[in-house]
């Protein structure tokens, strides 16, 4: 690792414009810097700023950016008005990191791609206009949506998943005043040498604000693919809400984990369910248009499958309706309602 | 009736062995209290980091030692330029039990992570940036990597200085007479021991003698080891090594960094500490090499097995030869009138591999176990119809008699439990709710090696003792078992036994592994125990004074701490009056374990194990949602170690059968997914139900304790139990571990 400065923040103030690193949890940022990957000369540590509210917003949530993964998904509001959002976060990671990590640093936390994480293979999205190893590579965790040449990576996060399904906001101060930006086009797409990024220098990100989501709040869920029970990363994933009036569906989110650069909001899916009954032949063409311009970016074709099939999962579960507790394996494809 | 004179007279055990007793060192370990090789810090401890190769093959052309050096903190910086010299190079093989290893003897990079610089600083945080400052520039070529990556050749031995092939029977006229057959390749991936605790060893001289810890296997080989690299006697040094944190096989061999760092701390005069990282221990310390196995199967009219042909392509190193011997799991399981077992390998530019929780079994029997399932499916019958039909009553590769082979009642109390008779035979058929549900099975075995372990038993005025021998717990529970063993030796309740263990100075008790642990060092502290026994009955009957005199040596029992007449249970004395009585402080024996002579029978562990998997028909997810196995494994010590030690195992076959896998990219030569993030294991949610029973077996022949071995036998059987299952599920029979989800939809 190599020699930094650290400094800490503890009025946001200070925080913006502020030069060097924002560490938070440090669940990802720790880890980089000490593969090489990150070497900041300076780290600003936020994780004192005033930012760990959940507050009510107009039948909405307004999270603040500190607020712990773990906080989060036990929040009696949040299970109670977003309840994919909360199986999103309690299907990630681990307790311990939960525990640490926070969501301002969940959004930006960085992708898992194996050749970004080697600082051995070069990489645009490390270094712009070095190339991209991933593509000839070990593509099975890698991108179906959204990519280029340029780069392949997937973004990691369940929690964004959730959020960029149910039109949540970010919130951002920056040296030149505040601005917000749809979770579901935070996270820049690349382009043929590398990703833009996310933030501005000197910009923070300060809270993540959800609308009210009206009837769809006991029929959301999120459903994700993993080879063991906990504590890996979503080979493919889903969120999904529904809103039913009169066996026709009123409201319609779905989003993809796992299978670009953001988390995939497909509002060409959704419209295509307004008006429809809830069943599954809709599902599925809802989730055909999801996956519409879907291409293996390597080996892993079976991911467009896969996430075809698992938009058709989270929607049937979401229209089924949320459980009242949060299923004993959150988001697990065997905790279904229909079998047991 | 020749076997008779091989009978190994049972010997009695007391109150100790036998029973469910918790780890003597739990609360140790619960409360941190446990002393690990990393957590020594002497005082002027100095850290050392190895800088790992970033290329698979061609050399290093250029380490810059000046920005290394100039970084605060670091101390030296040690390359194949100014290591210090050893007194045997780290290319000569010392004995069938070392591999050649990396100690900076040249430029040449071998493999990636390869240690090419180790950098010693002041901190932890020092040496490690030293080691990313040294920057390497490479001269690279192509690197070769995995089953295809070179021409594959016929391997001299397989193992550890085993044949690499056999054939029993006649092949050609068992085929001849065969009515069908079937052909099955598996693949197995690459897996990594991934012990929880890392390799670790901190080094101080104290002029000319040499303290090491460092977590071993073996340390009684692992001082001679380090004796000839260094060109100093065994004597000298002094290995300490009460707690490994697991080591799978992984902590067996000695590896290149840890004389690095024995050279450091005498060439800087200060005790010098290496921890590995995680991506560290992917390359220097061993692993399970991937394996293309070729299975047939000729099967009579009957659907006996005629002819078993199993051919192992394993990947091994380019400058060592460690050939996982899979094909060798086939060679005493089921009956056969003819087989041939072979080995090729490939020479990749990859770590050497070696031994790692049944190295051979696992990938074997679960090749083996795919191809059965298949047999039977083909035949259209029961799966356990079919292995009962081919039950082995002797070894088919050597015709020999088993020492014992309860294998009938494992299958018989596990398929019972699990309710197997309720299985339909066609794949496919079973649901719960949505999700396809399927049941497999496997047979578990393991051989029932013993290696060479002494010990001595110590005891004092006070009828206490302490028994010494240099065992290691990796977290197996050694240190518990092997004291209840000690106990009965010496006749005393094992609450007056001292365990003194883990360092090398004391009588080397061989090592941990091969699942013949418990039964080679608890032979020796058996022995040593009864040795202590003897001479205080010689002290008790040839004592006037003693209410045991005149009874002769066999007309006395030991129990509790007292000797007893045998003709009248009346008439014992305690054993502190018979050392007060006879003048002495204490009474030593001695005692060794080993087997003796060539062994007259097939001895093996045996189980059968059952799992049921639910699969999303969709998403192709696969749940091991039960798991039962049953276990003949000669007399047990303790049953609740000895049932951890079966659950450790079952659990590493779900990890075999779903989640182990090292990727390297096959460009660079570099894994991709060397941590625990990538890596996966098991989790607890993973393990939903899980049950390991025992069905009760004596053995005369194994050894004189009838001790088989719990280590690693589990790991056999539930991976193709798991397999299997996964196929009556889903219809689509795997035939590469791990099984992704991708390959069932």
């Amino acid at each position: 690792m190599n020699l930094f400065d650290y400094t800490r923040a503890d009025t946001l103030g200070a925080a913006v414009g502020a030069e060097g690193a924002l560490l938070a949890g440090g669940t990802n940022l720790l880890d980089l810097m000490k593969i090489g990957v990150a070497t900041p000369s300076r780290l600003v540590d936020v994780t004192r700023l005033p930012l760990s509210q959940i507050e009510d917003h107009g039948g909405g949530l307004r999270i603040g950016a500190m607020v712990r993964n773990a906080d989060l998904a036990r929040h009696p509001q949040v299970l109670a008005r977003f309840p994919a959002v909360a199986e999103a976060l309690l299907s990630g990671a681990s307790a311990q990191l939960r525990n640490a990590a926070t969501t301002g640093g969940n959004v930006m936390q960085s992708t898992r791609c194996s050749y970004f994480m080697d600082p051995l293979s070069p990489c645009n999205r490390r270094e712009p206009g070095t190339g991209c190893s991933a593509i000839g590579g070990e593509t099975r965790n890698h991108a179906i949506l959204g990519w280029t040449s340029g780069c392949i990576a997937t973004h990691p996060s369940d929690l964004c998943v959730a959020l960029a399904a149910f039109d949540a906001v970010v919130e951002i101060a920056g040296p030149a005043g505040t601005r917000e930006v749809p979770m579901a086009t935070f996270h820049p797409l690349p382009d043929a040498n590398g990703v833009p990024p996310a933030l501005a220098a000197g910009e923070v990100i300060t809270h993540i604000r959800l609308p009210d989501p009206g009837g769809m709040a006991r029929h959301a869920r999120y459903v994700k693919l993993r080879e063991r029970t906990s504590f890996a990363f979503a080979i493919v994933s889903a969120a999904a809400g529904i809103a039913v009036q009169d066996n026709r569906i009123v409201a319609a989110r779905l989003a993809l984990g796992g299978v670009a650069a953001r988390p995939w909001r497909s509002t060409g899916a959704e419209a295509a369910l307004l008006g429809q009954p809830p069943i599954e032949t809709n599902f599925a063409r809802a989730a055909e248009l999801a996956l519409q311009g879907a291409a293996p970016s390597g080996n892993n074709a079976a991911k467009i499958v896969l996430a075809r099939r698992i938009a058709v999962r989270a929607l049937t579960l979401a229209a089924a309706g949320t459980p009242d507790r949060m299923p004993a394996l959150p988001a697990s494809v065997f905790e279904g309602d229909d079998h047991g | 009736m020749a076997d008779l004179m091989n009978v190994q007279a049972h010997v009695r055990l007391g109150s100790n062995a036998g029973q469910s007793m918790t780890r003597r060192d739990g609360v140790l370990k619960v409360t941190g209290r446990a002393p690990y090789a990393a957590d020594r810090q002497p005082g002027g401890m100095l850290h050392a980091v190895t800088a790992t190769a970033g290329i698979a093959r061609g050399r290093v052309a250029h380490l810059d030692t000046a920005a290394a050096l100039a970084h605060p903190g670091v101390v030296r910086v040690y390359t194949p330029a100014n290591r210090p010299p050893l007194a045997e190079h780290p290319d000569t093989k010392i004995h069938g039990f070392a591999w050649r290893m990396e100690a900076l003897q040249d430029d040449t990079v071998r493999y990636a992570g390869q240690p090419i610089a180790l950098v010693v600083a002041d901190t932890l945080e020092a040496a490690t940036e030293g080691a990313r400052l040294l920057n390497p520039r490479y001269e690279a070529e192509a690197p070769r990597i995995g089953l295809d990556g070179n021409t594959p050749y016929q391997p001299e031995t397989v193992s550890i200085g085993r044949p690499p092939s056999l054939e029993a029977g006649d092949m050609d006229a068992a085929r001849a007479g065969a009515a069908r057959h079937l052909d099955t390749v598996v693949e197995t991936a690459a897996q990594y021991h991934n012990a929880l605790e890392p390799h670790a060893i901190t080094a101080q001289w104290f002029g000319d003698r040499l303290e090491i810890d460092t977590p071993n296997q073996a340390i009684g080989l692992a001082k001679q080891s380090f004796a000839t690299y260094l060109g100093i006697e065994p004597s000298q040094i002094l290995i300490r090594s009460p707690f490994l944190g697991g080591g799978f096989g992984s902590k067996a061999i000695l590896y290149g960094a840890q004389l690095l760092v024995v050279l450091a701390a005498r060439d800087l005069d200060r005790p010098v500490k290496l921890a590995l990282r995680r991506d560290q221990m992917f390359g220097p310390v061993g692993h399970r090499p991937a394996t293309r196995q070729t299975l047939r199967l000729d099967l009579d009219e009957h659907g006996r097995i005629a002819a078993l042909d199993h051919h192992t392509l394993a990947v091994a190193s380019t400058f060592d030869d460690f050939i996982e011997s899979a094909s060798n799991a086939s060679h005493s399981v089921y009956a056969t009138t003819a087989m041939r077992t072979t080995h090729s390998a490939v020479r990749t530019d990859t770590g050497t591999p070696g031994p790692m929780r049944a190295p051979g079994e696992a990938p074997g029997s679960a090749a083996l176990e795919v191809a059965i399932d298949e047999a039977a499916y083909a035949l259209g019958m029961d799966p356990l119809a079919f292995r009962l039909l081919n039950y082995a009553d002797t070894d088919p590769s050597t015709g020999m008699e088993f020492s014992s082979k309860a294998l009938r009642e494992c299958y018989e109390r596990a398929a019972d439990l699990f309710g197997w008779k309720d299985r339909p035979l066609e794949p496919r058929t079973m649901r719960q709710g949505r999700l396809l549900k399927g049941w497999g099975m496997g047979t578990a075995q393991f051989p029932c090696p013993m290696f060479q372990a002494a010990a001595h038993a110590t005891l004092r005025a006070d009828g206490s003792a302490v028994v010494e021998t240099s065992a290691a717990d990796m977290g197996q529970g050694a240190w518990t078992a092997l004291a209840q063993i000690a106990a009965d030796g010496l006749g005393i309740d094992i609450d007056r036994l001292e365990f003194r263990s883990g360092q090398s100075d004391l009588p080397d008790a061989g090592v941990a592994g091969g699942s013949g642990h418990t039964a080679t060092a608890g032979t020796a502290l058996f022995n040593a125990g009864a040795d202590t026994v003897r001479q205080l009955a010689d002290l008790a009957t040839n004592d006037p004074a003693s209410p045991l005199f005149g009874a002769g040596n066999a007309g006395v029992t030991a129990r509790g701490g007292r000797l007893y007449r045998n003709d009248d249970e009346s008439r014992s004395e305690a054993y502190e009056d018979i050392l007060a009585r006879a003048g002495l402080d204490l009474v030593r024996g001695e005692g060794k374990g080993a087997r003796e002579g060539e062994a007259q029978r097939a001895m093996f562990s045996h189980g059968g194990v059952f799992a049921e998997v639910l699969v999303d028909p969709d998403l192709g997810q696969i749940r091991v949602n039960r798991l039962v196995g049953a276990f003949a494994v000669g007399r047990i010590v303790n049953p609740q170690l000895a049932r951890s030690q079966l659950l450790g195992g079952m659990i590493w076959g779900v990890g075999f059968a779903l989640h182990e896998e090292a990727i390297h990219d096959a460009r660079t030569g570099r894994f991709t997914n060397n941590d625990l993030a990538g890596y996966h294991i098991p989790v607890n949610a993973d393990i939903p139900m899980i049950e390991a029973l025992t069905v009760h077996e004596d053995d005369p022949f194994v050894n004189a304790l009838g001790i088989k071995g719990v280590g690693e036998l589990g790991v056999t059987g539930t991976v193709g139990a798991i397999a299997n299952a996964v196929w009556h599920a889903t219809g689509v029979r795997p035939h590469r571990f791990p099984i992704h989800p991708e390959s069932l939809i």
